[in-house]
């Protein structure tokens, strides 16, 4: 039936492609090199760049759960919003030091993301989509409550955050945000890469692929999707943290369902389960809505929703999915 | 004397009023090459179903190797050596073909649950994978997503899939179901060469298939064991023909 002795030289050019197929590649330096040519660019852009690579962390979280652990979610800014208030809520009591506020934030998102992921991962499809969506609405009407804590619908006001390793101060034209926000982006791009290509990362892969066979070859599923949806938490916490401690300022809207669904447009615009879909999707939609939004809101939804049914039609998969395919590539790993 | 390798005691499983199992006490050998079998409907997957604990029964046990696995979950029968394949091919599908045993070795391995280090860093399972890919004939399409392979291919991947596991009873379900008639040879080929130590069932329609290869069989008939025994004796059992010929007859 087969030949070993005559193919074994195939077979070890197999093993060797198959073995470093996570290796880096240059076009992933493209964003962090980019990134650092806006800098210098976009001198006066530098607030919204902060913003941008905050969001993209936050999409590279949701990014983790539904383009590879293939766990569907509309209730994501839960956790971004747990993260954002853990840091808010600390910078506003006195404790202003900024990187011990991401430690909480990404530990408070992260403990909310085990507890909330616990039960409702028992669940999916449908259910599991309305659930995490209950899951975010009791938290905004928790924060919009405890106005004590929180400063409901106002706000949390009051924040002060200290200079970054009590050198370089958060000033008004956002320059040090932006490098900040950069490197916490950089840093969870690395986590998240590593993720991905580990074996447990590729066990989620299979998880999405098909459950049940991963259940048939021993996997504990229930288990793995709760750690992942965890890790994920804590990365959007994280986002949040970042977002509330550069603008200086929490409210209601980081916990509401607008800001799981925008988040989610954003990724679809991009390509999911790409890892690089993040980077190109948001930017995309964030500063053509800093272009157009501020002219006309409803016509920004309307050229959102356009371009949505024609993604849906055409394109599938987004911006990375139609350069795969012109490339005659593969399907999202 | 050693336990069996796979038992039963009046395993019950029911879906409303409709009794899939009834009181089924079945015995897997060590070693044994047994074939389950009977006409659509009998029960035949949902018995796999439940012994894999993809079902909970509604009553009875389950004894692998004389432990009582009843209340175990899926993943821990499967460490334990219990593996099965899916009579509907339920693969990774959009995976490589070398991807999908890799998964399955890096869970038996318990690498699986690496966080930290790349994939690629694992070659010997890499190695391995191909080893297994090999004597199958799907060396040279391990590369290839898996949709692009025909379904008789991907019905080798079901194997290859199990075998990766190591496994210490193997549960094949129609593994021929779906390959067109002139590759079930290699089906046959690959269970016939499975190591002895293996105790193997395997539920079948294929007459050919299953008097070739199995030294027992049990009929399954409206969830409860009709015969069970040596083919020839199942062959020549009037309660069976009559069976297969009603079957027949209203087809
Ligand atoms: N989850 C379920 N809920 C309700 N009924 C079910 C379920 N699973 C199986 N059944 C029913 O149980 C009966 C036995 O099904 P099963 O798949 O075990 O048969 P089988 O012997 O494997 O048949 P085949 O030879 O066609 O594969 C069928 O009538 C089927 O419709
Ligand atoms: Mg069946």
């Amino acid at each position: 039936m087969t030949a070993p002795a005559a193919d074994a030289p195939d077979r070890k050019a197999d093993i060797d492609a198959f073995a470093r197929r996570h290796k880096f590649r240059w076009t992933e330096a493209l964003p962090w090199a980019a990134a650092i040519a806006c800098y210098f660019t976009f001198e006066n852009y530098h607030a919204l760049g902060a913003q941008i690579f905050a969001t993209i962390l936050f999409a590279l979280s949701l990014d983790l759960l539904i383009g590879y652990a293939g766990i569907i979610t509309l209730g994501h800014a839960a956790f971004f919003g747990v993260g954002a208030y853990a840091a808010g809520i600390m910078a506003a009591n006195g404790f202003h030091e900024p990187l011990s506020g991401l430690v909480i934030a990404a530990l408070a998102a992260g403990i909310a993301g085990f507890a909330s992921g616990a039960i409702v991962l028992r669940t999916s499809g449908l259910t599991l989509l309305m659930q995490t969506l209950v899951v975010a609405a009791l938290l905004q009407e928790l924060a919009n409550k405890w106005t004590s804590v929180t400063g409901g619908s106002d706000g949390l006001l009051g924040m002060k955050i200290d200079p970054v390793f009590g050198v370089f101060r958060f000033d008004l034209f956002g320059n040090t945000a932006y490098i900040y926000c950069l490197a916490v982006l950089f840093l969870g791009w690395l986590a998240a890469r590593n993720l991905i290509c580990s074996p447990f990362g590729r066990s989620l892969t299979g998880i999405r692929e098909n459950a049940a066979r991963m259940r048939a070859i021993g996997a504990p599923v229930e288990r793995r999707k709760i750690i992942i949806y965890t890790i994920s938490a804590a990365l959007a916490g994280v986002s949040g943290a970042l977002i509330a401690q550069t603008t200086a300022l929490v409210g209601l809207g980081a916990l509401s369902l607008g800001r799981s669904g925008e988040l989610l447009i954003m990724l679809i615009i991009g390509g999911i389960g790409r890892l690089y879909g993040a980077f190109i999707g948001v930017p995309l939609y964030m500063i053509a809505q800093d272009r157009f939004a501020a002219v006309d809101p409803v016509f920004w939804y309307f050229w959102i929703g356009l371009f949505m049914i024609f993604d849906g039609v055409f394109a599938r998969g987004g911006a990375l999915g139609v350069i795969a395919r012109r490339r005659g590539g593969s399907p999202p790993q | 004397m050693s336990p069996a390798a796979l038992e039963t005691k009046l395993l019950c499983k029911s879906f409303g009023a409709l009794a899939v199992s009834s009181d089924i006490n079945f015995t897997l050998e060590r070693g044994a090459r047994h074939a389950l079998i009977g006409p659509n409907g009998a029960g035949k997957t949902s018995f796999v179903n439940l012994v894999t604990g993809v079902l909970k029964p509604t009553s009875g046990n389950i004894y692998l190797g004389g432990r009582d696995i009843t209340p175990l979950p899926q993943a821990l029968r499967v460490k334990l050596g219990l593996v099965r394949t899916f009579q509907i091919s339920a693969l990774f599908k959009r995976l490589t073909v070398l991807e999908n045993v890799t998964l399955a070795i890096a869970e038996r391995e318990g690498t699986a649950n690496d966080i930290l280090r790349p994939a690629g860093h694992r070659r010997a399972e890499i190695e391995e994978a191909f080893s297994l890919l090999e004597p199958l004939g799907l060396a040279n399409e391990a590369m290839r997503p898996v949709t692009e392979l025909a379904y008789g291919r991907q019905r080798m991947i079901e194997i290859a899939m199990a075998l990766a596991l190591k496994p210490q009873v193997l549960l094949l379900d129609e593994p021929a179901a779906g390959v067109p008639p002139g590759e079930t040879g290699a089906i046959i080929d690959t269970i016939e060469r499975l190591p002895a130590g293996i105790a193997v069932l395997f539920i079948e329609h294929d007459m050919e298939l299953v008097f070739r290869v199995a030294k027992r069989i049990t009929v399954l008939v409206q969830g409860a064991v009709l015969v069970e025994g040596p083919p020839a004796q199942i062959a020549a059992d009037p309660k069976v023909r009559e069976v297969y010929l009603g079957e027949s007859h209203s087809q």
